[in-house]
């Protein structure tokens, strides 16, 4: 039972309380670049999530295999593999996914949350709980998009889930806002409306996160960076510690 | 010849900037752009790691994979690669140059997991340049991620100063600061091709 309840917190804490976008603040660079319309939100929300739990699951089979010194490199070749492995299968099942995600598909290798999770969860835990964290993480992280790419393809391009036939099949293919869909607010799907936008969710997130007793959401900088214990940056460097980076 | 290159490394510097635009290393970014003075070794060792990389991924790419028929192991081998070379050029800096350690050398580890110096390496692949159009890219999309480093490490020491509403206090200004930042650079789209039309 007590394990059973530990597994529930490890699948929700991912979600909301520490959601890896919104209030660990990592994998900022695909939440800001995929977000431009809810399908390729949602695609790239998966395909993280895919490799996330799998590399989750390997790292901690083999926690007591892959030696201290050389963990990192380990680490990034299991999570290479599977960022390979869903590379292949968006490519020949959903062809039009490729297109969108472009160079930001192979990019979930160098994604902070998965090496992140692997250094500071599945390098420590048991195989089912870290496949539960990796599990909830994703779900944080592809939630995190959604309202991202909900709000910029609303506002931008005066659509609701375009084109989400092509990724889950069904009839259903999105709809049209009325008005918004004639005058769209194109900087919305554009970069500085990719900016704007992250900035208004967190500022929301920090206010919702206030009413609740919660600390706003800081950039960690070295804390939550996975180099952190090979880096020498902090030490030598006022420039990577946290007091620094709290913005 | 020439008149193409130049071309490349101004798209790569304003119209393509690497973090404005398309969004590639936004932690670094947001983590070491509040002073000026970490904001520049910062974007050095960028500029070198990004400009190596491509200089040694280019022929691995080209004579051994491409020529194999192993396309797909492209990214668990650049990421390897990169990886081993900031370790080396980490440890060689540290024994040969420390003066020059000490500057850059300090920045090199956070490099590795950087996703503008896979992603350059990916977008040179994905554009089909040959290896001079390579290297412009990488040293243009260095160069491009200090002008915005530099930038906004001016827009943050003017943010200090500065009355914010108490909820948009923290990463929320931040981001909308760099949001008017990267849209002062969407201007610059249509110039560098007209100069070149």
């Amino acid at each position: 039972m007590a394990e059973k309840k530990s597994l529930g917190k490890e699948l929700t804490k991912g979600i909301i309380l520490e959601n890896p976008v919104l209030r660990l603040v990592l994998g900022t660079c695909p939440t800001l670049a995929t977000t431009t319309s809810v399908t390729s939100a949602l695609g790239m929300g998966v395909s993280a999530s895919i490799v996330l739990i799998c590399s989750n699951i390997v790292i901690s089979a083999l926690r007591k295999v892959i030696p201290q010194k050389v963990r990192i490199p380990a680490y990034i070749v299991i999570i290479a593999s599977f960022v390979t492995i869903v590379q292949m299968l968006v490519k020949a099942f959903v062809p039009v996914l490729d297109e969108q995600l472009g160079v930001y598909l192979p990019l979930i290798v160098v994604n902070c949350i998965i090496l992140g999770r692997a250094e500071a969860f599945a390098s420590k835990n048991g195989v089912l709980s870290s496949a539960v964290d990796g599990l909830g993480m994703g779900i944080g992280f592809t939630a995190a998009l959604f309202v991202m790419g909900t709000v910029r393809e609303i506002l931008g391009a005066g659509t609701f889930m375009a084109g989400i036939k092509d990724l889950i099949g069904g009839t259903f293919n999105g709809f049209d806002i009325p008005f918004l869909n004639e005058n769209p607010m194109l900087i919305f799907v554009l970069a500085p409306g990719g900016f704007f936008v992250f900035g208004m969710v967190m500022a929301v997130a920090n206010k919702l996160a206030e009413s609740k007793g919660q600390p706003k959401a800081v950039l960690h900088g070295c804390e939550n960076c996975p180099m952190a214990k090979t880096c020498s940056i902090k030490d030598t460097h006022e420039g990577c510690n946290t007091k620094e980076a709290e913005a | 010849m020439a008149k193409e290159l130049v071309f490349i490394f101004l798209t790569m510097i304003f119209a393509q900037n690497f973090i404005l635009q398309k969004f590639l290393g936004i932690c670094p970014f947001l983590g070491v752009s509040k002073k000026l003075n970490t904001a520049v070794g910062m974007s050095l060792a960028v500029i070198f790691v990004m400009a190596l990389s491509t200089a040694v991924t280019y022929p691995i790419n080209k004579y051994l994979l491409v020529k194999n028929d192993l396309e797909y192991l492209q990214t668990i081998v650049f990421i390897l690669v990169i990886a081993a070379l900031v370790q080396m050029v980490e440890i060689i800096l540290k024994k040969y140059i420390p003066s020059l350690y000490n500057s850059l050398g300090i920045y090199l580890p956070l490099i590795t997991t950087n996703c503008a110096v896979l992603g350059v390496v990916t977008l040179n692949i994905d554009n089909g340049y040959n290896f001079m159009q390579s290297l412009i890219c990488a040293v243009g999309g260095g160069v491009g991620f200090m002008v915005a480093m530099v930038m906004f490490a001016g827009v943050r020491s003017r943010l200090e100063s500065c009355d914010i509403p108490k909820f948009l206090k923290g990463l929320p200004i931040t981001l909308i600061a760099a949001s008017l930042v990267s849209l002062s650079f969407l201007g610059f789209a249509g110039v560098v091709d007209n100069i070149f039309a």
